[in-house]
């Protein structure tokens, strides 16, 4: 019937293989054939990034990418964030600012700022608030995600400083 | 015992408790759900926004691999579903059998073994429409002769409502020496919670066991009218609401997507889950607004204001279906006197029927509170531009004074506590009001704009007493059901449900506070109705004023059981005992006490003859008024004269919600909600065209501020208790975005105010601002 | 219902019916998928495979148009395996961008933000980061949406597009290139490679300003100015590109020629402006009214030749 096709992706330092079909979007190769709920669907005209994740290192929203392209290549989804029972510092700056509310947004949220905070250690509020404008948040009106964010980039430094390894599969 | 940093009782700002699962993306939503077997619903949705159903074709849909049933409004009117109460007393389509009534409702469902094959199948239908004239505007639906939306009414004028002293009031509009008036337009915006609507029925045929995980802030209301509705007994049905990706109220509604999905798992004898894409939710759940109001004000040369006047036509949709209490059909509106000591005031409203879907009270405004507030904040404004007065000393000079409170309002609510003066001099104070007037005077004369908007609102929370509040006649009391078990930990249950509002803590607090357990050691439930004592649900900040308070009250239940317990155990009499958080000890001898902890486990194991065993405690919570935030805003735009374009420079809110349970909690639904406010007064709007099509239908066209956009907020509080509320708290959820609109809009018109600009609607887009700019002879090239 | 340009954004013509409306947004068709290695490989797909096949870049246009089935190709060629289609670098006389290049590279390149920040700031001005980091130069253009933000600087840089197919490549000016709404030059066996523009020497300077409702979003209006002062008055050469303000990006011609030889006066600005207002055709949707967009080309091209003037005469901005 349909036509399928076999890919193999490393899903948070998983190998995953799977046959899909092509319009597979990785949102719903990561929800459904993965179970990886934690990253959402908040819209269909790619706006909302509640589905962000990180593919080969760099954002991209999971509802605007095929599977198939992700063919060969890595995935970091929020699941992936934390480092067993140690959270991502990210994952703590959300949890001690209160920067989320029904936390339907914060997974795609989360992975933003991580990418953000790759680029630049030292963002200024202006910096952020530019960093994640492919988010929507409808409940938190973003000032704790603002100060989530500097309180996780405050905490990488000092893991950096100390020489830890953060985890980003 | 246990020191104050376990236990975190009322006024700790604890971090939330539901919130590990959250972070580590471990939530469980609706779509989240997977059981064994899981169909897939999708709909066939109308481009028409009224039209006759001529045909409709499934044929090649159902000869699809994959496609497991094809759901028509024929085969619900075969179950008597194809029509169903709605919370407003009135009825709405679930499918069509005949006609549709507004563009993207939902016409044929598709049941499917996964959502891409339901896609596909969707696709393969056909329907055969023929158009029918359409009404999207409420002022022609109203005009005699216009086409008729609902037959079975046979009007598209669904109620006319009115309170207050018309003739006392017109009397003092004859007799005031200024009058002002105002047409002002509330537009229709959507909520926008980030999870769409969906569910998960799951029907036992064996049992006749119906489970519906369902996006829904009132699962109870839903249980017993899902019962009433499909003759499955209560008892035989089960509403499961998981987590909640914000419901802001567009969740406490039912959609077709409910029902048909229920039928689909009755007919598939499989769970069937339905999910909208966005696309599909936005133009089809609830709106919210949608209120054409014309405002006026009479007043004194001085600058008292004597009455207010306010006549409404309000756009329901092609539905009555919006979840208010049954004897306010327009909500609390009747709090439009606002702030202020007037002597008398009238308002009226005529709703409509228009080819648009249902709603009307969604997204967090306090039923109608927003619109009336608006209102009001924006009409003293108009009336300090007319007097020439500074709009905050015109506020200042008509306050209720906080000696007249508990205050009986023109329209006849009573007005818990309040301290409206101090609440207005503090954001001043802190802003730099006289500042700031000084700077726009002295910009104005290098020909650059800035405005400065004050809102000074006063809600109304908390419904509501039984004997005024009820829906489809179910009183909106609201329950907690606390069991302490044996080692002293806690499992609490409650009627509500939390959509991002922290109840899992903030209840916890609570029950922290009255019982001295920390917070750690008490687990909050809500949500499941097989589990949860009964309650309305999560709306029109309820949850702390109603919910909250049975929280307290079942707690001092408890406590008065310990007490005994205690009392048998210390071997002395009730009244010899005191209690400090957490512990009962004998007056004069603080050593000889015990815990809660040990009068836990003794009521499980040596708890006293004639004494219940156990130590729990229900309490429905009927509260004896409603509660009266309030607060003052003040908002500073600059306004760009070439683009029109405005900038919030500055957005001071000072809150009053009572006492406080979390501050940041509080912090956070002030925050949000100011964002709702900021993207309601700058961005946010649906529209329709003549032919019905739907404009903003979705999160490319309708915009909601991004983190850019979203003006750091600047947040602080004055506390007022509430004198009847046993924690003295009063509820927050929508405060903002019922106070913060007016202060947007007032800042955007007092930047013009100096050239004559009295008004203009929102959403304020740049174009807007710049046609008053070109009017005004205020804007330049570049 | 004729207010509204095709250019908006697809969900609109869906609510216009021009499209039935089935409740259709997230789910593509199906199609078959293939990842060639080589240009050649690429090409010889497009060739063999049907009309109806489409080269799958960053995915940013494409895909969100297929969930809403607004566009059902039967196969797309995913050409971002291909090596050596992403690249920034002056040679030969031109600025040389390859048509596989990030959005976000364009945004962030030092090379472009030193000589040619028009560029920098169309693309800082895309969608979001999340999006730009797939977003490429080469779909933006070739999507040819008269919203996108990189033609109309491409018509102020008077770029050239290299289109290659079997026959070889050959080379389209931007005023030939984008034809209508999501219509180019480009034929259907053919793959733009390289966008190309001739290389800056000093006393250049260009500006992109975008009027926006939210970041982000598709324009209001956008103007792309480019210009060349030789002895830091006189202009020689002008470049003005417009967004969203008719059925394509347009180039402003009149403004252009006015301004060559023209010391930039404010007056003389101000009279390029209106000339570029002049070209612009816009109509009215939920990014404002008609009207109010062509003033806004007015004040957007005074706002941009400031800025590129003082780019160009070495001054901050
Ligand atoms: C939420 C959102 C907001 C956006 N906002 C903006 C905005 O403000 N401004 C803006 O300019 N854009 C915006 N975009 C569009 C975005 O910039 C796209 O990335 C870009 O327009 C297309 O680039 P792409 O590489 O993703 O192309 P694709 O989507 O892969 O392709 C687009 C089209 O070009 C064709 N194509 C691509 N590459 C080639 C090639 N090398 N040769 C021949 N044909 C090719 C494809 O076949 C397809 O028809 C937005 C997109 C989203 C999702
Ligand atoms: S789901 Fe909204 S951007 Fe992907
Ligand atoms: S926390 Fe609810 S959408 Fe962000």
């Amino acid at each position: 019937m349909v036509n399928k096709m076999h890919i193999a992706v490393t899903v948070n330092g998983k190998d995953r293989e799977a046959d899909v079909e092509p319009r597979l979007l990785l949102v719903h190769f990561l929800r459904e054939n993965l179970s990886l709920t934690g990253t959402h669907i908040g819209c269909d005209t790619s706006n909302c990034g509640a589905c962000t994740v990180m593919l080969n290192g760099m954002t991209v929203k999971s509802c605007t990418v095929f599977a198939v392209q992700a063919n060969g290549k890595k995935v970091t989804t929020v699941e992936g964030l934390a480092n067993g029972a140690k959270l991502h510092p990210i994952q703590e700056g959300f949890w001690e600012k209160h920067g989320l509310q029904c936390g339907y947004c914060t997974p795609g949220m989360m992975m933003a700022a991580v990418a953000l905070l790759q680029k630049n250690q030292n963002p200024t509020e202006e910096e952020i608030r530019r960093g994640i404008s492919g988010n929507l948040c409808r409940c938190t009106g973003y000032v704790k995600i603002v100060e989530a964010i500097q309180y996780a980039a405050e905490k990488l430094k000092e893991t950096q400083q100390q020489g830890m390894e953060v985890p980003a599969r | 015992m246990a020191t104050e940093q376990v236990i975190h009782g009322m006024g700790s700002p604890i971090k939330r408790k539901e919130d590990p699962m959250l972070i580590r993306g471990r939530g469980n939503y609706v779509d989240d759900i997977k059981l064994p077997g899981m169909l897939f619903l999708d709909f066939v949705r109308s481009p028409y926004a009224h039209a006759r159903i001529k045909s409709i074709n499934a044929e090649k849909a159902k000869a699809l691999p994959g496609v497991v049933a094809v759901i028509t409004g024929n085969d619900l009117k075969g179950l008597g579903l194809d029509w169903i109460p709605t919370l407003a007393g009135d009825k709405m389509m679930v499918l069509p059998t005949e006609k549709v009534v507004y563009q993207m409702q939902e016409v044929v469902g598709v049941v499917a073994e996964d959502r891409y094959i339901a896609a596909d199948a969707v696709n393969l239908v056909e329907v055969e429409y023929e158009p029918l004239p359409v009404v999207t505007d409420p002022f022609k639906a109203l005009e005699k002769g216009s086409t008729i939306i609902r037959e079975d009414k046979g009007t598209n004028h669904i109620f006319h409502w009115e309170v207050g002293d018309k003739a006392a009031t017109d009397q003092l509009f004859k007799e005031a020496d200024v009058t002002v008036k105002q047409d002002l337009y509330y537009p229709r915006i959507h909520v926008s919670y980030m999870e769409t609507c969906g569910c998960v029925a799951d029907f036992n045929s064996v049992e006749g066991h119906l489970t519906l995980y369902m996006t829904t802030q009132a699962p109870h209301a839903v249980r017993t009218v899902a019962a009433l509705v499909t003759k499955i007994p209560e008892n035989k049905i089960r509403i499961v609401s998981p987590d909640i990706g914000g419901g802001f109220g567009g969740k406490v509604y039912v959609y077709p997507g409910y029902v048909v999905a229920t039928v689909g798992s009755i007919v598939s004898g499989c769970p069937v889950k339905w999910i909208n894409d966005r696309s599909d939710d936005q133009p089809s759940t609830a709106f919210g607004r949608d209120f054409h109001m014309r405002a006026e004000l009479a007043a004194k040369k001085d600058g008292t204001i004597l009455a207010v006047r306010i006549k409404t036509i309000s756009d329901h949709g092609a539905f009555h279906g919006d979840a208010n209490p049954t004897k306010f059909p327009v909500g609390l509106f009747s709090i439009c006197t606002g702030s202020y000591d007037l002597k008398n005031a009238f308002a009226e409203v005529d709703a409509a029927y228009t080819n648009k879907p249902q709603g009307g009270i969604t997204y967090r405004c306090s039923f109608r509170v927003t619109e009336a507030v608006y209102a009001i904040e924006r009409m003293v404004d108009v009336l300090a531009h007319k007097i020439g007065m500074d709009p905050a000393e015109l506020r200042m000079k008509n306050f209720i004074p906080k000696e007249k409170f508990p205050y009986r309002s023109a329209l006849g609510w009573t007005y818990d506590s309040g301290n409206y003066r101090d609440a207005l001099k503090k954001a001043m104070d802190k802003i730099g009001y006289a500042d700031l007037r000084k700077e726009q005077e002295e910009k104005r004369k290098k020909g650059e704009l800035m405005g400065i908007g004050v809102s000074s609102f006063t809600e109304i929370v908390g419904a509501g007493p039984s004997h005024d509040f009820d829906i489809l006649g179910l009183k909106m009391f609201d329950s907690a059901e606390i069991r302490i078990h044996p080692t002293g930990k806690v499992i609490a249950r409650f009627g509500t449900k939390s959509q991002g509002q922290g109840h899992a803590t903030t209840y916890a607090q609570i029950i922290a506070e009255e019982l001295g357990i920390p917070t750690d050691d008490i687990t909050i439930e809500e949500g499941d109705t097989d589990t949860a004592p009964y309650g309305l649900g999560t709306y029109a900040s309820r949850s702390t004023p109603v919910a909250g308070a049975a929280a307290a009250m079942a707690s001092r239940k408890i406590r008065d059981k310990a007490k005994k317990i205690a009392a048998y155990l210390l071997e002395a009499r009730e009244e010899d005992l005191a209690w400090e958080r957490g512990r009962f000890y004998v007056k004069g001898s603080p050593d000889k006490g015990k815990t809660i902890q040990e009068i836990a486990f003794a009521a499980y194991t040596n708890h006293p003859p004639g004494v219940e065993a156990g130590l729990e405690a229900v309490d429905y919570y009927d509260p004896p008024n409603m509660t009266f935030p309030f607060g003052s805003y003040i908002c500073v735009v600059d306004i760009d004269r070439a683009t029109g374009e405005p900038k919030v420079r500055r957005f001071l809110a000072i809150d009053d919600c009572g006492n406080i349970i979390n501050p940041l909690i509080v912090d956070g639904q002030i925050q949000g909600a100011l964002a709702m406010g900021y993207g309601t007064a700058f961005m946010e709007e649906i529209k329709y065209d003549e032919e019905g099509n739907v404009f903003g239908g979705n999160f490319m066209d309708y915009l909601i501020p991004s983190a850019v956009e979203t003006p750091k907020w600047e947040t602080d509080k004055t506390i007022t208790p509430s004198p009847h509320h046993p924690l003295g708290t009063k509820g927050v959820g929508e405060s903002a975005t019922v106070g913060s609109p007016a202060a947007f809009v007032n800042a955007v018109v007092d930047a013009l105010a100096h050239a004559g600009v009295t008004h203009i609607d929102m959403p304020l887009n740049p174009w807007k601002i710049r046609k008053a700019l070109e009017e005004k002879g205020l804007a330049i090239e570049s | 219902m004729n207010e509204l340009t095709h250019k908006q954004s697809q969900c609109i013509l869906v609510s216009l019916r021009l499209e039935p409306v089935r409740g259709l947004h997230m789910i593509p068709a199906s199609f078959e998928y293939s990842s060639p290695k080589t240009l050649s490989e690429a090409i010889s797909l497009l060739e063999t495979s049907g009309s109806d096949s489409k080269i799958l870049a960053g995915g940013q246009s494409l895909i969100p148009v297929m969930k809403l089935r607004l566009g059902s190709p039967s196969r797309l060629i995913d050409i971002n395996n291909i090596e050596g289609l992403n690249y920034i670098r002056e040679s030969d006389g031109f600025l040389r961008i390859g048509a596989l290049t990030r959005i976000v590279d364009l945004e962030s390149s030092e090379l472009l933000k030193k000589k040619y920040p028009i560029i920098n700031d169309a693309a800082s001005h895309i969608a979001d980061p999340t999006v730009r980091n797939l977003g490429t130069a080469g779909g933006n253009v070739s999507h040819a949406d008269p919203a996108n933000d990189l033609p109309a600087a491409m018509l102020a840089l008077s770029a050239e597009f290299v289109a290659t197919s079997s026959g070889g490549s050959r080379v389209i000016k931007a005023k030939d290139f984008f034809v209508d709404a999501f219509t180019t030059a480009l034929k259907h066996e053919e793959i733009l490679t390289e966008i190309r523009i001739p290389q800056f020497t000093v006393g250049n300077g260009g500006a992109y300003l975008k009027l926006e409702k939210r970041v982000g979003d598709f324009a209001i209006a956008g103007v792309a100015a480019q210009i060349s002062v030789t002895q830091g008055v006189t202009v020689a050469k002008a470049g003005i590109g417009l967004t969203a303000v008719g059925s394509s990006a347009i180039e402003a011609v009149e403004a252009e020629q006015y301004l060559i030889g023209q010391t930039l006066t404010a007056e003389a600005i101000s009279t390029a402006s209106k000339l570029a207002a002049r070209a612009s055709n816009p109509g009215t949707d939920l990014r404002g009214p008609g009207e109010y967009k062509r003033e806004m080309i007015i004040v957007l091209t005074t706002r941009a030749l400031k800025r590129a003037y003082l780019r160009a005469t070495g001054g901050a901005a």
